[in-house]
């Protein structure tokens, strides 16, 4: 075990090696000069000689490499171009309402993916069923700024059960929450189903259901322990997911979270906090893979590393 | 002889995909807004652009479907116009993407030397989630339509090669292809006559999930102000705009969305059902 984890944490530094060159090289891909795109073509040539130096463009490629690497590595983001503020700074101040609503939002989408993926296993074939499939198709398929439209426009506005937009305390993650969790509850009950249908099927079941156990006791003590293990697996998977669909979410509901902050950045082409972002983004993504492969083999014994 | 197996293979899973309901539900629902985009200029009750003041936010009615935008344009009109741009970005995506990443897979898939340097370089794109990627592709190219949709095919490639090379990567050392290697067939030739045609289950499954995906993604990137750009009516760009007017004409953002969501969820539809047609021991 200790030694998958090494393995895995080595691989986890190379990606992020990738990564870090794939995002030095952001700015150098801009088409044209990248000072002159970032400023328009109305900037002064010095502020454009200045911007150049704080994108450190007056230095050869590999020695900008290795200045941002350095930087990455001692935890400097760098500082942001508009704010001047610290691009780190920014990052944690805003990421506690992203990471609320992605937990959240997780809570939601298992509560209500599992459930109607196991009713619907359970009723397979009925019209029950055939309801919980489509409406799961239904929740991948919608797109997350339309349901997000939709939830304000009848809780919000007809309704006036919720805040429209910002954020006031817990409650007003709600609807958000369930914005970013509507795909994702429809993608665990598919997988619920499709694990639970294995399941039924497996000797230990019949046995459990000839011994006369009840069907509330074959279900949640029999069959679901052994058909979430995918589940969960899957949820984890797509937990850095949730982080990045927060962009579309947190820019309807105008939720400070790190999300917004990409969007704000990306439209002043403010690279420094682009390139912090996506780094930091990858980081998190790659640390919750690990995690899930870890958590994965705890909760089944059956998985061996070695 | 060969030609008659392979066409009852064929016919074997268009009677599967026809015997199933949701599967034809899926086509027949992207045959209708096809259809409604390829007739756009014939049949729309109004021109796409015409603007009437009078008319502003005007409620769904007999005259204008759908309901009015802010320049009083007939949304529903707009909206079968702009089933032409959403489902041509879907397509030209779908196509780049697929190309790109079957090739790609292939090769890392068949050549043992290039395999490493691909994944490493898939497994990078795919350290980041998708939209992501796609947002950080924007942020270097800038917004609008063709760079929307060069983002969302970087995107969508590793998927593709993922994929594809583990397909290969199963029938590499099946014996027909040792057979056909042993006979001094070339590389090129192996890869197009021989792996290509026995991986495109998949393939065919992938790319009907990812036209779904594209649309929603292109989608996404419009209604964040990083693809098409109003007055374009593109449905993501006139949810965009829409939801400025949320609480007086609700039509406006709901509609749009809808849209998109029935053609995604027709794609799903039809993509779930290949893959059941097309392997019939996974049903």
């Amino acid at each position: 075990m200790r030694r998958y984890v090494v393995k895995r944490l080595i691989s986890l530094l190379g990606t992020l090696l990738g990564v870090s060159v794939l995002i030095f090289l952001m700015v150098h891909l801009i088409p044209g000069d990248p000072a002159t795109q970032i400023l328009g073509q109305f900037a002064t040539p010095e502020a454009i000689s200045q911007m150049r130096t704080a994108l450190g463009l007056d230095q050869p490629l590999w020695q900008q490499y290795v200045g941002f690497l350095g930087r990455l590595l001692t935890g400097d983001l760098g500082t942001s171009l508009f704010t001047g503020e610290s691009v780190w700074e920014q990052i944690v101040t805003r990421f506690p309402i992203t990471l609320q609503l992605a937990i959240f939002s997780v809570l939601i989408a298992a509560i209500f993916g599992i459930l109607l993926g196991t009713i619907a296993a359970v009723k397979q074939n009925t019209l029950v069923d055939r309801f919980v499939v489509l409406l799961s198709l239904v929740g991948i398929s919608a797109p997350g700024f339309w349901i997000a439209l939709f939830l304000i426009w009848i809780f919000a506005y007809k309704l006036a059960l919720f805040p429209i937009s910002g954020y006031e305390g817990v409650h007003s993650l709600l609807l958000p929450a369930i914005t970013l969790g509507m795909a994702e509850a429809g993608m665990i009950a598919r997988m619920t189903r499709a694990s639970m249908l294995e399941v039924i099927k497996q000797d230990y079941m019949r046995t459990a259901e000839a011994k006369g156990a009840s069907l509330v006791s074959l279900i949640f003590s029999h069959g679901l322990p052994n058909a979430i293990i995918p589940v969960v697996t899957m949820i984890g998977l797509q937990f850095g997911s949730l982080m990045a669909g927060a962009v579309v979410v947190e820019t309807v509901f105008s939720l400070q979270g790190i999300g917004s902050l990409a969007i704000e950045a990306i439209s002043k082409r403010d690279m420094p906090t682009v390139q912090g972002m996506v780094f930091f983004m990858a980081l998190i993504f790659a640390l919750t893979n690990l995690i899930v492969d870890l958590i994965y083999s705890r909760i089944d014994p059956r998985i061996h590393f070695d | 002889m060969n030609n008659s197996r392979h066409m009852s293979y064929w016919s074997g899973i268009r009677k599967r995909l026809q015997r199933n309901k949701t599967a034809m539900a899926g086509a027949i629902i992207l045959l209708v807004f096809t259809l409604g985009s390829l007739l756009a200029p014939v049949i729309a009750p109004h021109p796409v652009e015409q603007m009437n003041f009078d008319q502003r936010l005007a409620a769904p009615s007999s005259t204008h479907l759908l309901g009015t935008d802010d320049f009083g344009r007939d949304i529903f009109s707009r909206l079968l116009h702009g089933g032409r741009i959403s489902l041509l970005m879907g397509l030209i995506t779908v196509v780049l993407s697929t190309t790109i990443g079957v090739t790609l897979g292939i090769i890392a898939g068949y050549y043992r030397r290039l395999d490493l340097f691909i994944m490493q370089g898939m497994d990078i794109l795919m350290s980041l989630p998708a939209l992501l990627l796609a947002i950080a592709v924007i942020a270097v190219l800038g917004p609008g339509l063709a760079n929307a949709m060069i983002a969302v095919v970087i995107a969508v490639i590793p998927s593709y090669v993922r994929v594809v090379r583990s397909a290969v990567l199963s029938i590499r050392e099946k014996e027909y292809i040792e057979a056909v290697r042993a006979l001094g067939i070339r590389d090129w030739q192996i890869l197009l006559k021989h792996i290509l045609p026995n991986i495109m289950s998949p393939i065919i499954v992938l790319s009907t999930i990812q036209f779904g995906v594209s649309i929603l993604a292109a989608a996404a990137l419009s209604f964040l102000g990083l693809g098409a750009q109003p007055p374009m009516p593109e449905w993501g760009a006139m949810v965009f705009v829409g939801k400025s007017f949320l609480s007086q004409a609700w039509w406006m953002s709901i509609f749009p969305g809808m849209a998109i969501m029935l053609v995604v969820l027709g794609f799903n539809l039809l993509g779930d059902g290949l893959r059941d047609a097309l392997d019939p021991k996974t049903r």
